[in-house]
């Protein structure tokens, strides 16, 4: 018997390629000269990484890869045989598993140690926990940025000018003492410069949606979007081409109207139009959108495609103001946003994605999203007069996926909605 | 009854009176007091004081209160601090504060402050977000422009600005304070018999609803009562408890650790009350004072940044040198990132250093204390018979 196969978008396998060549330059960064960064997404400073010629890792995308891939049960094992509690976030698990048992990563290649820990303290607290941990790990240093929180609602020109004074006075330094590469700013200059037009059209892609029936799915579909652009990409050339090649073929969908791509095959029928707020469960990544898509379902936006930036609320990497730009990024991630800020975000894309419902997809593992979700839950119903769903799930530990919970409260949400659907009609 | 006892059941009224009805009272002794409410681990209560307010300490519900709405804001898998913050406020216990503050300490306070905002927007809300980068011309500066936004936010509130005279007098106030807690601790390491933890810890507590000067005679009180008692000395461990600085503990919890076996001789509770090893007051701009010494000299603990490799649990370590302890009780809310996350490598480096070490998790409202009591006692016993610490 022969496994299914799997529908993708072209886009998808120019994606996968730049992902394989990244792994590539990765195994052999130690022999080309190159030095390894591991750092997070929300609050990356990749342009500023690659205009020193770093590589960069994402700890949290080796995570979520295992997940997908099966093996962060494993991995997650082993970390709580080294004492690890089963109460906090299995990304940190996962990535301590990985590593204590080898660090191959996910396209099956060693990942190299990090000639820097580079710790954009950004929306999550875990971060800071998670490099003192990898910290204990690797004889290397570590360059922290501290980004504050936007507890009013707002960045402040003290909460800007305090990232600046950290990047010029302790990030900087520590890239140039570690690369032996004097920082060039003009470089920083263009490679902000690709960044905001890979940003243009990423936009472009998401604000599709709005369009009936939607062309993309703006959750599971838009975590590949996200994927160039959230992570070692942002700034080159290949990300550029990659976010074109998206916004034709999306916009090429739209202009026939046909609806996302999903594994199983084109969408043919729009049904049921959602907003999502939370992180999707990787170890059951494709079952989990099944049960939107068998349904008809389209998440037209969606919160955890702003985790690495919230472009469509009109924020761009700006190269004539590096500095500012840098720091007004990484304290406008989503998860460093107040919960007022928030609730107001998804209320409006109900409004203005001409949504049916919203789901909360509540993660064990991350506090930063999952505290007060169920106050957004209400707040949002009671803004948009829209029903709200709650489904509970995890990252990357499977024990804390149950399929058929899941499904059930999905099916029921979505018979109310088409319940809804008929009495309006 | 002796005077010790007097005292301690007084701070044990003041404990389980989820009314706060002392802090009511305070209030209403004069017309346009203000009360302003915060979360562990540690905010500047000098500027709440220097404003002409009282700060009050909101440590949850402990053990007494019925979690009736709480739960249904918070997922089963968050600690349960929140839940009964919540349910405090939702049942208008602390409909008496004027407003609330927030320390960077966590993602779950971190967010309780957003929803304190949507469920108390008549409210003053203040996240306190504290540097992670201790350089006085970044983090430093940094902070000093998050306390001088406090300081005018609650000279608003109080009608009259805040002066630096007031600061300084408050600083000082709070700097006795530390002084007397720091002796606290000391008289328990020295005597843990005459002063035992489960009466440090309501001392302690009382603190939280008290205003300060009143907080220091009590102190002064106790210390000079304690003395004066006679109390048998037992044979028991003398043990760290590590991990309890946000969610306390229920006190039949701390009461339980000692009918184990378990002289508590230090401890992290409330590190609000001794955040500073040293004073803080300097001359000149009290706000510098403040800002100086939370970058050189605040106390090592999971919500700060160790910026230097290698001396993770280091503090610790010292601590149980000092004290002259057996052992470590690792004692964490389930579901508490800071204390969880910290605790292997907390654990790696006491266990480099040749401490004995248990560790169990509670909440708030753990009734069930004979598995922790079996545990400790177990602990208590194997290091005084085998321990070469």
């Amino acid at each position: 018997m022969t496994a299914p196969s799997v529908h993708k978008e072209p886009s998808m396998a120019r994606q996968k390629e730049m992902i394989s060549q990244h792994f590539k330059k990765l195994t052999t960064a130690h022999e080309s000269g190159k030095k390894v960064v591991y750092t997070f997404v929300p609050g990356n400073l990749t342009e500023l990484m690659l205009s020193f010629d770093c590589l960069p890792v994402h700890p949290e995308i080796n995570a979520l890869q295992s997940g997908m891939r099966k093996k962060s049960a494993g991995y997650i094992a082993e970390a709580e045989r080294h004492g690890h509690s089963e109460d906090v976030c299995t990304y940190v698990k996962c990535d301590i598993g990985m590593l204590k048992k080898g660090n191959i990563g996910p396209t099956g290649e060693h990942i190299p140690p990090p000639d820097l820990l580079l710790l954009s303290y950004t929306g999550c607290f875990t971060f800071m926990k998670w490099f003192e941990l990898l910290r204990e790990e690797y004889d290397c240093p570590v360059a922290m940025l501290h980004v504050p929180y936007q507890g009013d609602g707002e960045i402040t020109d003290d909460m800007r000018e305090y990232v600046i004074r950290q990047l010029r006075e302790d990030v900087i330094p520590k890239f140039e003492e570690v690369t032996g590469q004097a920082f060039d700013i003009d470089r920083l200059k263009d490679l902000l410069a690709s960044s905001a037009r890979a940003e243009d059209d990423l936009v472009t892609v998401l604000e599709s949606a709005k369009h009936r029936p939607s062309p993309i799915d703006a959750y599971f579909g838009g975590v590949y979007y996200i994927g160039p652009i959230f992570t070692a990409f942002r700034g080159t050339r290949e990300a550029e081409a990659y976010y074109r090649e998206l916004r034709e073929e999306v916009q090429e969908r739209m202009r026939v109207g046909a609806g996302p791509i999903t594994p199983e095959g084109p969408l043919e029928k729009e049904r049921f139009r959602l907003v999502v707020e939370g992180p999707p469960n990787w170890t059951h990544f494709r079952e989990f959108w099944r049960m939107f898509h068998e349904e008809g379902a389209v998440v037209v936006a969606s919160t955890y495609t702003k985790v690495g930036g919230v472009y469509d609320r009109g924020f761009r990497h700006d190269p004539d103001r590096p500095f500012e730009t840098l720091a007004e990024y990484c304290l406008g991630c989503y998860t460093n946003l107040n919960l007022p800020t928030r609730t107001d975000m998804i209320s409006k894309y109900v409004e203005d994605y001409s949504a049916d419902g919203f789901l909360i997809n509540s993660i064990k593992s991350c506090n930063s999203f999952s505290a007060g979700q169920l106050l957004i839950l209400r707040e949002v119903e009671e803004r948009t007069g829209i029903p709200g769903a709650f489904v509970e799930t995890d990252l990357v530990d499977p024990r804390y996926f149950s399929a058929s919970n899941v499904k059930n409260r999905l099916e029921s949400y979505f018979q109310m909605l088409a319940q809804k659907q008929v009495q309006a009609s | 009854m002796s005077r010790v006892a007097d005292i301690v059941t007084t701070c044990e009224e003041l404990y389980e009176d989820l009314e706060f009805s002392a802090c009511r009272a305070w209030k209403e002794e004069a017309p346009g007091r203000h009360a302003i409410g915060y979360l562990p681990m540690w905010v500047p209560r000098e500027i709440i004081h220097a404003a002409g307010m009282l700060p009050v300490g909101i440590l949850g519900g402990g053990d007494k209160l019925e979690i009736i709405r709480g739960d249904a804001f918070f997922q089963s898998y968050i600690c349960h601090l929140p839940r009964s913050v919540i349910e405090l406020v939702l049942k208008g216990n602390l409909d008496f504060l004027d407003g609330c503050l927030f320390p960077s300490i966590c993602d779950i306070v971190r967010n309780l402050s957003g929803m304190w905002q949507l469920l108390r927007p008549d409210t003053y809300v203040r996240y306190v977000d504290v540097p992670q980068n201790f350089e006085p011309d970044r983090g430093g500066r940094f902070f000093r422009t998050e306390l001088r936004k406090l300081i005018d936010d609650l000279g608003g509130i109080a009608g009259r600005p805040v002066t630096d005279d007031a600061l300084k007098h408050s600083i000082e106030l709070y700097d006795e304070n530390r002084r007397l807690i720091r002796e606290l601790y000391d008289r328990r390491s020295a005597v843990p018999w005459l002063v035992p933890t489960s009466e440090v810890y309501l001392v302690q507590r009382a603190g939280m609803v008290l205003p300060v000067e009143a907080h220091n005679d009590l102190v002064r009180e106790y210390l000079a009562a304690a003395e004066m008692d006679d109390r048998p000395e037992r044979d028991n461990s003398r043990v760290v408890v590590s991990g309890a600085f946000c969610e306390q503990p229920p006190l039949d919890l701390i009461r339980t650790l000692e009918r184990a076996g378990c002289y508590v001789v230090d401890d992290d509770f409330m590190l609000v009350n001794r955040w500073f090893a040293q004073d803080v007051a300097r001359p000149g701009d009290p706000v510098d004072a403040l800002v100086t010494a939370f970058l050189e000299q605040g106390i090592a603990n999971p919500a700060r940044y160790e910026p230097h490799a290698g001396t993770k649990g280091q503090d610790l370590i010292e601590c149980v040198r000092r004290r002259d302890a057996d052992g470590i009780i690792f004692a964490a809310p389930s579901f508490c990132d800071p204390a969880l996350l910290e605790r292997p490598m907390l654990q790696k480096a006491v266990e480099a250093a040749g401490i004995p070490s248990t560790a169990f998790k509670y909440s708030e409202n753990t009734g069930q204390l004979q598995p922790i009591r079996e545990q400790a006692g177990t602990f208590s016993d194997s290091v005084k018979l085998w321990s070469s610490v």
